[in-house]
């Protein structure tokens, strides 16, 4: 039985910590949230860059790290922890282990060294309309190679240079990859909950797109790259909502009323309790889904979804409960609380909301009792 | 992360395996009696005396007291290989789990070399005698009295929720020695034998219709000065020993559960259509299924540091908050949708033998029993998080002058 982090992989996570802790403080994150010009913090993106993170789970023949997927998982929960405000998340997580897994060799020759060496930013581009991600969503079509549609929200889309979008060719579903640099591309900076991480509407009037993996395929391979990013993702909830029960542990203990520290009062002491309890339970949730992917196991979908669910209600408890704790402070702009609790937001619905991912997880669990 | 053994692991377990296939009993066909007939309890301790001769009970004890002088992923692997297994009930849990270690870590020598063998053989059973009506989550408020004569002492005064009393040969006793000092120090230890004339053990009847737990009354119980463990008025030291110990077990879960609701949901209908394709029901079960998945691998993650001979993180502490609210959510819920069906507990016409009817009844003692939710959700706050004690309006009164309601 081997079931955490290994030494080195201990030691990877101390030192994303510390490069974080020097290179994302909190400033960072409110440049990114108070300049609205400001889409990503580009110099971190960098630092991050030269750190080798972007392809830590990208193989050495494409430019990478060659570390597995736990490696990446390792510094997802960091940059989960720290709010880092870069296009991490959609470059890594969707584009590059969408190319990983459905692109051909020369597709992933192309892109995945462009990733790992920090030039290229991507983003996954599925949804138009409120609602689940299904094939009814889905108008965006390619004609003769050429993509006309509609996508928003699509997290980092105002930066990305690439995408990979969910379209329709035949009426059969298809995953594109898309150079955004196009003259034929329209991109429209949404307001979100979450400023710390940018996201656009992007319009494709018969812009040049390219088959990733197989026509038909385009809603599987869809889910297939969520039930990955989910993992990672997961990693990024459990290192927020980490930092969130801090964050109400040392306000409860320093802020005094009636004569007492609040983190004396059950009612306090309790509602924390049960954030930890939360927080563990997704902790270990994202283990199992960590082990999943990066064994290649059959296990996958349900690990996945099971990280996704406990992830985040974790962190959207955590976020909340930390606000709350703070009383009048935590509402207020100043008071770190509210970043918190607006990523919770964005990392919880990003990669679909829970009451789907619940029903994925039901769907799965179906199967196997059935098998 | 890796889910298989390591190779001393393997080896370990095959040789565990192997004992096991030769030496654990067969499957009796007999319900489990809950060791209240003779036959259950001689199949239990002949059980326990095989494994005590071959090292397997106790494993992590000094070979020279019985045990297996082994580590603690060792105890794990046999745990987890003998579960596989039909064995008899096991009445030895409280007392080689916690009056027997505080034996060996505060007794005399003498006390050491009578109780610690035979305890791990399974020829003489413990019981842990701490709550009392005046106090359950505040064991401190301990109010049997301990009074010295001469080389004795005289006991009156009366435990409660005391499991196993019935069958006990001796109990570890916590009793106040001197109530004009604060609660916490005039407390004492001691061992008794609960086979005396002056001790009398009362069933009692719990809510769920089991009796799994008694009250014991000491009238006038004489003892000798020899039997008391550990220095006069160190008892709350001592009892934290013992309650040490019971933490580091590591507890059971509630998985499987979702299994048995969809099982229940496919041969049942609601308003909307069948009771499986029921949306609210299956976020419900989603709900359950993460909660027991990460309890399952919140274990995995301790059993992995014992594993590596490291000293596993607190993250166990949340076992049984979580599992207890889970089994009587499911229960209720799965009444909900047995619908008017759901009153009936008889298991010949219940759903699933009842097993829900049955798992309601018994929830709310998961909720309670060794900690309520209230208590270990300070525990997690105050040893885990680091936040201040509850303010203590008792801790420097004398015990006698304490207000204690009714």
């Amino acid at each position: 039985m081997d079931f955490d982090f290994s030494d080195d992989q201990k030691f990877l996570k101390s030192e994303a910590r510390k490069f974080l802790g020097a290179h994302c403080p909190v400033s960072a994150v409110r440049a990114v949230l108070d300049r609205s010009e400001k889409a990503y913090d580009q110099d971190l993106w960098k630092k991050v860059t030269e750190q080798g993170w972007l392809g830590a789970a990208i193989a050495e023949e494409h430019g990478g790290l060659g570390l597995g997927s736990v490696e990446l998982c390792v510094i997802a929960e960091e940059l989960g922890r720290s709010l880092a405000p870069i296009p991490f998340s959609s470059t890594v997580y969707f584009v590059a282990e969408a190319i990983k897994l459905a692109g051909s060799e020369q597709q992933k020759a192309e892109w995945l060294p462009r990733i790992a060496r920090g030039e290229t930013i991507g983003c996954f581009a599925t949804v138009e309309r409120p609602g689940v991600m299904n094939d009814a969503g889905v108008q965006a079509r390619v004609e003769g190679g050429n993509l006309t549609g509609v996508k928003l929200p699509v997290t980092d889309g105002d930066i990305a240079d690439i995408a990979i979008v969910l379209a329709k060719s035949g009426g059969q579903s298809g995953l594109y990859l898309v150079n955004l640099s196009d003259s034929t591309v329209g991109r429209q900076t949404l307001q979100t909950l979450d400023p710390t991480r940018s996201s656009a509407k992007l319009t494709f009037s018969g812009t040049p797109a390219e088959l990733l993996g197989e026509i038909g395929e385009g809603l599987s391979l869809a889910e297939a790259v969520m039930n990955r990013a989910a993992v990672f993702l997961a990693f990024e909830q459990v290192g927020g909502a980490d930092r969130a029960l801090e964050m109400a542990k040392d306000y409860a203990l320093n802020r005094y009323a009636f004569g007492r520290p609040i983190g004396s009062y059950q009612a306090i002491k309790h509602k924390l309790a049960d954030i930890y309890i939360k927080n563990e339970l997704a902790r270990s949730n994202a283990y199992y889904g960590a082990w999943a992917l990066d064994d290649g196991a059959a296990e996958l979908p349900l690990a996945a979804a099971a990280a996704r669910v406990s992830a985040c209600d974790a962190f959207w408890f955590a976020a909340k409960e930390n606000l709350q704790t703070h009383g009048g402070m935590g509402f207020t702009w100043d008071v770190d609380c509210h970043l918190f609790y607006r990523r919770a937001q964005q990392l919880g619905l990003v990669a679909g909301g829970a009451k789907a991912w619940k029903e994925r997880l039901v769907t799965q669990l179906e199967r196997r009792n059935a098998a | 992360m890796d889910f298989n053994d390591t190779a001393e692991e393997a080896a370990y377990r095959s040789q565990v395996r192997s004992w096991l296939t030769a030496n654990a009993p067969r499957k009796s066909g007999r319900v489990d009696s809950g060791l209240e007939d003779p036959a259950s309890m001689e199949e239990a301790k002949a059980w326990q005396r095989k494994k005590a001769e071959a090292g397997y009970a106790c494993v992590t004890w000094p070979k020279e007291w019985g045990g297996g002088g082994g580590a603690s992923w060792q105890s794990v692997i046999f745990g987890q290989e003998e579960a596989r297994h039909e064995t008899p009930g096991n009445p030895f849990q409280i007392g080689l789990g916690m009056c027997v270690p505080t034996v060996m870590t505060v007794g005399n020598d003498a006390d050491k070399e009578r109780f610690v063998r035979p305890a791990v053989r399974g020829d003489e059973i413990w019981c842990q005698l701490f709550s009392e009506p005046s106090g359950g989550s505040d064991v401190a408020a301990a109010r049997t009295r301990a009074v010295r004569d001469g080389d004795d002492w005289v006991i009156n005064g009366q435990k409660v929720w005391t499991s196993g009393a019935h069958y006990s040969d001796f109990g570890l006793l916590l009793a106040r020695t001197d109530p004009d000092v604060p609660k916490h120090k005039g407390m004492t230890m001691f061992w008794i034998n609960m086979k005396d004339a002056a001790v009398e053990v009362r069933p009692i009847h719990q809510m769920s219709g089991a009796s799994n737990f008694n009250e014991v009354y000491f009238t006038d119980l004489r003892i000798k000065d020899s039997q008391r463990v550990g220095g006069v008025g160190e008892g709350w030291r001592v009892s934290l020993v013992t309650l040490m110990n019971e933490r580091l077990a590591i507890g059971g879960g509630a998985g499987g559960g979702h299994r048995t609701i969809f099982k229940l949901a496919q041969e049942i209908s609601t308003l909307a259509g069948p009771a499986a394709k029921d949306a609210g029901l299956r976020e419900k079960i989603a709900d359950w299924f993460v909660q027991a998945e990460g309890l399952k691998y919140t274990r995995y993650r301790t059993l992995t540091a014992l594993s590596r001979g490291q000293v596993p993180g607190p993250e166990s502490s949340i076992g049984k908050v979580v599992s207890a609210a889970l089994m009587q959510d499911m229960a209720n819920t799965a009444l909900e949708l047995e619908d008017q069906f759901g009153i009936i507990s008889d298991p010949d016409l219940a759903p699933l033998a009842a097993s829900f009817q049955t798992a309601l009844l018994a929830a709310p003692g998961m909720r309670i029993a060794g900690g309520t939710d209230e208590i270990l959700r300070n525990i997690i706050a105050e040893r885990v998080l680091g936040l201040p004690q509850d303010v203590r309006l008792d801790k420097d009164v004398a015990f006698k002058d304490i207000p204690t309601g009714r």
